[in-house]
């Protein structure tokens, strides 16, 4: 089976095992989450418990099985049902006015964390001792703080005590009007600019050390040893010989970290009141809403795995391993 | 006793350094209870308590209902640490049984396990973890290394496995083999001991996972918010605003305990790295050849003036130092 073909099936896989968890984990746990709707407001008269079960949706008929296949169809209709803070709007259509935020925010930063943190890699892998090497401990104590707590420390410098950017949220409610246009485009790149800027610092030494590492193990090979014995330039080695072929781990692994980037990523918008998936993810919880909770897992689960899915198109594009091995398997 | 300074001799330093720094919080952990200058949710009613900046009482300050910010740290972190190692231990022990199973078994099971191993790495950690967090119905430390442990294993499952497929096709796994050893005494006394460091450094990326998840789980209040961790120390310091109102002393000594944990969890695991992988080293790897800066990496300099001067007792002083290597003449002592 060609190489894309398999990484297909296995995402669809994946995705399978997510949907199936996200239906079975609020059956299989003790408790109810109508419960504990009607334990937070005292004065729900005990007839509302029906009311409220069909309001989140799960006092379906029928059996599991029945209701298994309901929930699928659901899903591919992005029917989450309806959101229980935001009542009476539906969790698609509150999910859809977060994603944008997130999407542009945490994916700019990711993308700008992976190319600088790998080029200071490379350089660090390639003169190994120098002055990039040794930001490495640095940088290693930028990536061991909590994305949070990092945040909160710029957030503190940089906006209650220097007023350089904004406190918090995605724009400036009082000012612009969200629209295509320019005064609020660029009042949100503004709102925008410390928040990714804390990704991109707290997520840069992982790229770095993993890249900085990979070429350190592939400077010692012989094909780039006759590069230099042949007399090539060093710039050429370094990245049409070297770095080349040490990207591909950095590839893969950059699908595999995707999951934890985002992850720390929603943590730190919570800090921001970025109006993205993250703060939604925080109101869902602290406000028991499991609709929203339900869908939002769901939604990010399935960017990341389209992101890697990406990443896997990307790699057969870069090694020619695995096109040769699908040349050969036929 | 020497056999252990002798490792430690040859240790790396930063895995030195990470271990001196994490060696101060286990002590923490483990004597810190003990000492606790206060109860850490002992509310003191005075006014005056409320918020106030460090001094000889309250070496660290206190929160806003006047509770001692250094005895909550201590518990704090004897809780935080507690729950990552036992996760540690927990999450590595599956992945070492999974990893090395499936490379055992082969076929179907492997394929099997390997698929399981990384549809779940696929699988974004954190909203899943929220997800069953969120229904449970009561939230505290069980319950978190209950769910943390399950999710920590896939990683190092597929490391494991992978080593494991390799150290299975040496020569001495084949020999006791053929002297009719049992799968499970090769697996103990074979596999298992040859690859203990990478073992280890999955114990210790483990219980990085493991603190900086519960933490961050904390923080957006899914624990129990009455137990003092580090992560509900943030919690709370946030909740009331620590930093906004200046209580610097409320914020930064969890949230900079938490780093600095990881920071040299960090270090250790680089230094385990450097001690299986000798090019990784911190060389201090330039060296000075007649002025110029040669790294190992550069193609050997011909430098046509490095023959050293001052007659024969300078060329016998020099045909001992480094550079002379560099010296390429046909007798190999002559350098005129």
């Amino acid at each position: 089976m060609p190489f894309i073909l398999r990484r297909l099936a296995f995402y669809v896989v994946a995705a399978w095992v997510a949907l199936t968890a996200n239906f079975f984990i609020p059956r299989a746990m003790p408790g109810s989450a109508v419960q504990d709707i009607m334990s937070k407001f005292p004065n729900l008269q005990p007839s509302a418990y029906k009311a409220i079960e069909a309001m989140l949706g799960v006092g379906h008929p029928g059996s599991l099985l029945d209701q298994y296949g309901s929930y699928l169809v659901d899903v591919v209709h992005l029917n989450f049902g309806t959101d229980v803070s935001a009542y009476p709007a539906s969790v698609a259509s509150v999910l859809g006015q977060a994603i944008p935020w997130t999407l542009v925010l945490v994916g700019t930063a990711t993308v700008i964390a992976f190319f600088v943190g790998t080029g200071l890699g490379i350089i660090a892998g390639w003169r190994h001792g120098g002055w990039a090497d040794r930001l490495l401990p640095g940088l290693m104590f930028l990536q061991a703080i909590p994305y949070f707590f990092f945040a909160l420390l710029l957030l503190e410098l940089f906006a209650l005590k220097l007023h350089v950017f904004p406190i918090a949220q995605g724009y400036n409610g009082q000012v612009v009007v969200p629209g295509w246009d320019w005064a609020f485009i660029s009042n949100a790149i503004q709102h925008s600019l410390l928040p990714a800027i804390t990704i991109v610092l707290t997520s840069m030494a992982g790229w770095m050390l993993q890249m900085r590492n990979v070429m350190i193990t592939t400077i010692g090979e012989d094909y780039v040893i006759a590069a230099q014995a042949k007399g090539l330039s060093s710039r050429r080695v370094v990245f049409t010989y070297a770095a080349r072929n040490a990207l591909l781990p950095q590839l893969q692994g950059f699908g595999l970290a995707l999951g934890f980037v985002v992850s720390g990523a929603l943590v730190m918008e919570i800090v921001f009141s970025y109006p993205g998936v993250g703060l939604l993810l925080l109101n869902a919880v602290t406000s028991n809403d499991y609709p929203l909770m339900q869908a939002i897992f769901l939604v990010i689960t399935f960017a990341v795995l389209v992101a890697n899915l990406i990443v896997d198109l990307v790699i057969v594009l870069f090694d020619p391993r695995v096109r040769a091995k699908e040349v050969t398997a036929r | 006793m020497s056999a252990f300074a002798n490792y430690w001799r040859r240790f790396p330093v930063k895995a030195k350094a990470g271990a001196i720094i994490l060696g101060l919080f286990v002590l923490a952990a483990i004597i810190g209870p003990l000492v606790t200058p206060y109860d850490p949710s002992f509310q003191n009613p005075s006014p005056g308590l409320s918020m106030a900046a460090p001094s000889a009482a309250h070496l660290l300050g206190t929160t806003q209902s006047g509770q001692d910010v250094l005895s909550q740290l201590l518990v704090g972190i004897r809780l935080t640490l507690e729950l990552a190692v036992i996760v540690g231990v927990v999450a590595t022990a599956a992945s070492v049984v999974v990893g090395v199973t499936a490379a055992f078994l082969g076929g179907f099971w492997d394929d099997f396990l390997s698929l399981v191993s990384n549809v779940f790495l696929v699988i974004p950690q954190l909203p899943f973890l929220i997800l069953l967090l969120g229904y449970l119905p009561q939230k505290g430390q069980t319950p978190t290394i209950i769910v943390l442990s399950v999710l920590g294993w896939p990683w190092g499952a597929r490391v494991i496995r992978a080593q494991t497929l390799t150290i299975r096709g040496r020569d001495f796994v084949a020999a006791s083999r053929e002297t009719g050893e049992s799968s499970w005494r090769i697996i103990a006394s074979e596999i298992i001991p040859n690859q203990i460091s990478l073992i280890a450094a999955n114990f210790v990326n483990t219980v990085l996972y493991a603190i900086g998840t519960s933490v961050a789980l904390a923080f957006i209040g899914l624990a129990d918010l009455n137990s003092w961790s580090l992560g509900t120390m943030l919690y709370w310091a946030q909740s009331q605003q620590a930093l906004q109102l200046g209580a610097w002393w409320w914020f930064l000594p969890p949230g900079l305990a938490v780093a600095f944990i990881g920071t040299a969890l960090v270090l250790l695991n680089t230094g385990i790295d450097e001690l299986g992988n000798p090019r990784l080293r911190d060389a201090r790897n330039a060296t000075r050849v007649a002025g110029y800066r040669v790294w190992p990496t550069d193609p050997t300099p011909v430098l046509e003036g490095v023959a050293a001067g001052g007659g024969r007792v300078g060329a016998f002083l020099h045909s001992f130092s480094r550079s002379s290597l560099l010296d390429e003449t046909a007798s190999g002592g002559d350098t005129r």
